[in-house]
């Protein structure tokens, strides 16, 4: 059964904005999810480095053991990453639904400032519609 | 033929060589980040001289993100969309890294191949020291036919 473990949203410079935890077996506290952000924001900055052609984007899936993780990269930086089962489908469509909403409930949100932690009610609720509504429809294949 | 070990040694640049268009580099480490070999076939772009380059593909070995704490766990691969970089991390600590074409599939069988490869054509040898960078023309040529093989 495909299952979504984490999505995390970090901005240009590396910083965390948004984290949700969709109950994975291993629970991170508020300081190990900076920390994987900015670890995750500096393996992106260098596997454009590593690339031996000209015009990477980054990493968009890196996979594990006991984890996928795919990501998608905004064209202003905002990285949008999601931590899944291996082997889930249909991630990359998720993570796009993801970038609307954010831009939707988030940027045109007034009082949102630029690169600090969202905390937009509406994009609460409504990305909890979307990844419900992606596990019904992951469970029901 | 391209050899390197540690970080003092500066390379002179590959001669490379003529072959299917879907691998492009090889490296592989030893448990304590020194590069014993790196191989390429077709690279248009050098970002970084080669010091940095071993540094940082070592360094990527060594990271094994732990995402789920409790549950030590290493990645095998990641893409990006101009390369594949797929990755495996012996008991013994031999790190072997290949990168490949965007679309290639799971190289996890290959990567294993290849480290059979490394322990019959160098470990194997009794004059090879370990650690030392590898200069076994058999494993070298041996493993340009595989790798252009799989390409």
């Amino acid at each position: 059964m495909a299952a979504i473990y984490s999505l995390y949203i970090i901005n240009k410079s590396g910083g965390l904005i948004f984290y949700k935890d969709y109950g994975s077996a291993g629970r991170m506290d508020t300081n190990d999810s900076l920390r994987v952000a900015s670890l995750w924001h500096s393996m992106h900055a260098i596997s454009q480095q590593l690339s031996p052609i000209t015009g990477c984007y980054g990493i968009e899936l890196l996979e594990a053991d006991t984890f996928d993780l795919h990501c998608f990269q905004s064209l202003t930086g905002t990285k949008f990453f999601v931590v899944s089962e291996p082997g889930t489908q249909q991630m990359e469509n998720l993570l796009k639904v993801i970038y609307e909403l954010y831009t939707d409930y988030v940027l045109k949100n007034p009082f949102y400032e630029m690169e600090m932690p969202i905390r937009c009610e509406l994009f609460d609720i409504n990305l909890s519609q979307v990844v419900q509504k992606d596990r019904v429809a992951l469970l029901g294949r | 033929m391209q050899f390197f070990g540690g970080s003092e040694i500066s390379p002179s640049p590959p001669a490379p060589t003529v072959s299917g268009n879907n691998a492009h580099m090889v490296y592989v480490f030893n448990r304590n980040g020194v590069c014993l070999l790196y191989r390429e076939w077709n690279r248009p772009l050098h970002t970084l001289n080669a010091q940095q380059d071993h540094k940082l593909i070592a360094e990527r070995g060594n990271l094994g993100v732990p995402q789920l704490p409790g549950q030590g766990c290493s990645f095998h691969s990641f893409r990006t969309n101009t390369y594949k970089l797929s990755f495996m991390e012996t008991p013994s600590g031999i790190k072997i890294i290949l990168v490949t074409h965007p679309r290639t599939g799971d190289l996890r069988d290959s990567l294993k191949y290849i480290y059979n490869l490394y322990v019959d054509y160098v470990m194997k040898n009794p004059l090879y020291r370990p650690g030392s960078p590898i200069r076994s023309d058999l494993f070298i040529t041996t493993l340009d036919q595989y790798v252009r093989s799989i390409a």
